[in-house]
């Protein structure tokens, strides 16, 4: 089983040809090279041919034979273990003695039987109680994390000097500084479409300038924090979870633990804080940036900017500022918490750092419509 | 292994100059490794062997130099030359690196799927004769994950085999593993040897897997930036004139080494 490929220049491919012998029986010649790249022609032939006269023995002449490696012995032990009568057997003549070496290793019947099967399906019944046991412990593990988190952050309240700062300000160049392009520019889309979605209706009824009160309450009470939590879901949540995760995977997570260190304080305090110090500053400037773009865009339909800006601002007071506000540390905690616990979650193999980072942004933005939903509610409640 | 084949050189390393980023780890190594033998290049921690290996396997671009796989430079081969030229090679990595999405049979399939117009019952029945040279046909439909570590080497070297490459290269094929499974490793690396005359290219730095696999070695000292002793291990530990050899050998403490 040497070097195959620049054989394989040399040398002739693998040749069947079929011969009928004397004593009613098959004859399959084979010639050249056999081996995986060139064989596959001939092995199927050759099946055929032996299926084709179930009742005749069959020699399979190899003297012809110049090269044979794994693939072609595999293709003769396919052929031996064939069942087949007695008096039909198959047999093989001429095989060199290197080649015949090779063969010997293998006992054709011992590969009679198809590759053993998968693992057994477990039933219906089975994966509904193993899912519902799973959602049982992840709703455990979930009331464990907010419980330990919830120490682990009275106690950074409570002791700031013991706070990682140095890793705090780090997290915070990730998730703000560094979030600062993809903030401008789904903000600035979202205003300019706003803008335009409504004022070409609104244009009918010479009613444009009204488009500065739906631009402006509509991002300053709502959409300005809740589209800067969803991407710092798909972004920073994601980039925690698979961080953790791969920490995990790696034994760090054990190392802080057996040094006496906990990884809650050590790895999600550090985050959390982070996140509720960059996520109302980047609403603020995603509030900003919205609204600009929804005034430059109405520049188009002759509403100059400071009209815009003075409608704005009429229709905009600072009880919509601090509604739209009192959510972004909310969003912060539920983002980082969600994509840490994600990644604390993760378990080993390949896939295992992957699934953490997807459950991280489905659970994280999930959550996050529903808790806006909820204050929307509040807010209502106390016609704020 | 018959003198005919120990003759004749079947990978050739020229030249060669590796590191990472401007720093030079191996300067002007050259080697060569004969058809059908055991090759094992060992060595301290940190002195260069698994990124020799990566640049044999043409993983790493080398600053210089050549190595000749069989004829051909995997340096400068590219497109269908360069699949050619790995074709001629199976690797198994420290870790197995099996897909651990697949079971065994998947794992040693998938070169045949790529590779071959082979029917799928012939891809299965090759990737289970291979899975059975490494005595691991009864696990064809496990998963990675289900199997021990050295399950998942051996799984690892049918996989590096399924193309029936003339050359395998085994990186730290003992490393992690007990005595006993470490031995079953060596015993098996030493019937594929004989039976299929494979070349082996190792990495390792375990002593007694050195002594029991190998025909020749090369030793790469950090210090020197390359090869301080080449041959025997037995000889080397018995007779060698560089006493960091020496010592290396015999698992005593460190001392400065004599570079050649």
């Amino acid at each position: 089983m040497t070097s195959a490929v620049s054989e394989a220049k040399e040398r002739p491919a693998a040749q069947l040809a079929l011969e009928d012998a004397a004593d009613r029986g098959l004859v399959l010649r084979l010639s050249g090279r056999l081996d995986a790249y060139s064989i596959a022609g001939v092995w199927r032939e050759a099946r055929a041919a032996a299926a084709g006269a179930p009742n005749r023995p069959i020699v399979i002449d190899a003297t012809a034979v110049d090269y044979c490696d794994g693939g072609g012995v595999a293709m003769l032990v396919d052929l031996l273990r064939q069942p087949r009568p007695a008096d039909a057997a198959i047999a093989i003549r001429g095989l060199k003695r290197e080649f015949q070496t090779l063969l010997d290793q293998f006992d054709p019947h011992a590969f009679a039987a198809p590759p053993a099967p998968p693992a057994p399906q477990t039933n219906t019944v089975e994966e509904i109680g193993r899912a519902s046991a799973q959602v049982l412990r992840d709703v455990r593990t979930q009331v464990a994390f907010i419980g330990e988190t919830s120490g682990a952050l009275w106690y950074a309240f409570t002791h700031p000097r013991r706070v990682r700062w140095k890793d705090v300000w780090y997290e915070c160049e990730q998730v703000g500084a560094n979030a600062l392009p993809i903030v401008t520019l789904i903000s600035f889309l979202l205003g300019v479409i706003l803008a335009f979605q409504a004022a070409v209706p609104m244009r009918q009824f010479g009613a444009e300038i009204f488009v500065a009160d739906l631009v402006g309450l509509a991002i300053i009470r709502e959409l300005g924090g809740l589209m800067t939590a969803i991407l710092l879901a798909g972004r920073s949540g994601a980039a925690f979870a698979a961080e953790i995760g791969t920490m995990k995977v790696n034994e760090e997570l054990n190392a802080l633990t057996t040094m006496g260190l906990d990884p809650v304080r050590f790895l999600v305090v550090t985050r959390i804080v982070a996140a509720i110090l960059m996520v109302p500053l980047l609403s603020l400037y995603a509030n900003l940036v919205g609204v600009l773009a929804g005034g430059i865009t109405m520049l188009s339909f002759n509403i100059p900017l400071v009209t815009y800006l003075k409608e704005v601002d009429s229709i905009v007071d600072l009880k919509d500022l601090i509604a739209g506000m009192v959510k972004t540390p909310v969003f912060a905690v539920l983002i980082a918490g969600i994509g840490c616990l994600r990644g604390l979650q993760t378990e080993t193999g390949a896939s295992g750092v992957g699934i953490s980072a997807t459950r991280a942004v489905v659970s994280g933005i999930v959550l996050l419509v529903a808790v806006d939903g909820i204050f929307a509610v509040i807010y209502y409640i106390l016609d704020v | 292994m018959s003198a005919a084949l120990a003759s004749e050189p079947i990978v050739r390393v020229e030249g060669l100059v590796a590191g990472y980023d401007g720093n030079v780890l191996l300067q002007d190594v050259n080697f060569s490794v004969n058809r059908g033998e055991v090759f094992v290049i060992l060595g301290g921690s940190g002195c260069g062997k698994s990124t020799l290996l990566k640049h044999m396997i043409g993983l790493y671009q080398p600053m210089a130099g050549k190595v000749i796989i069989d004829g051909d430079d995997i340096v400068t081969a590219e497109g269908a030359a360069r699949r050619a030229v790995l074709t001629k090679i199976g690797v198994m990595y420290q870790s197995g690196a099996l897909f651990g999405s697949m079971t065994l049979l998947e794992n040693v399939r998938l070169p045949l799927e790529e590779y071959t117009a082979l029917d799928p019952g012939a891809m299965d029945l090759l990737a289970r004769m291979k899975l059975k040279l490494v005595g691991l046909d009864q696990f064809c439909g496990r998963m990675p994950s289900e199997l021990s570590g050295g399950m998942q080497k051996r799984a690892a070297i049918a996989r590096a085999m399924a193309l029936d490459p003339g050359i395998l290269f085994l990186d730290e094929p003992s490393a992690g593993l007990d005595p006993i499974t470490s031995a079953e490793i060596d015993a098996l690396i030493r019937r594929l040897s004989r039976s299929l005359h494979i070349t082996f290219v190792i990495v390792t730095h375990e002593l007694q897997s050195i002594y029991a696999i190998s025909d020749r070695v090369i030793m790469l000292d950090k210090r020197a930036k390359g090869i301080i002793a080449e041959g025997d291990p037995k000889v080397l530990r018995d007779t060698s004139d560089n006493p960091w050899v020496r010592q290396f050998f015999r698992r005593e403490a460190e001392v400065a080494p004599e570079t050649t």
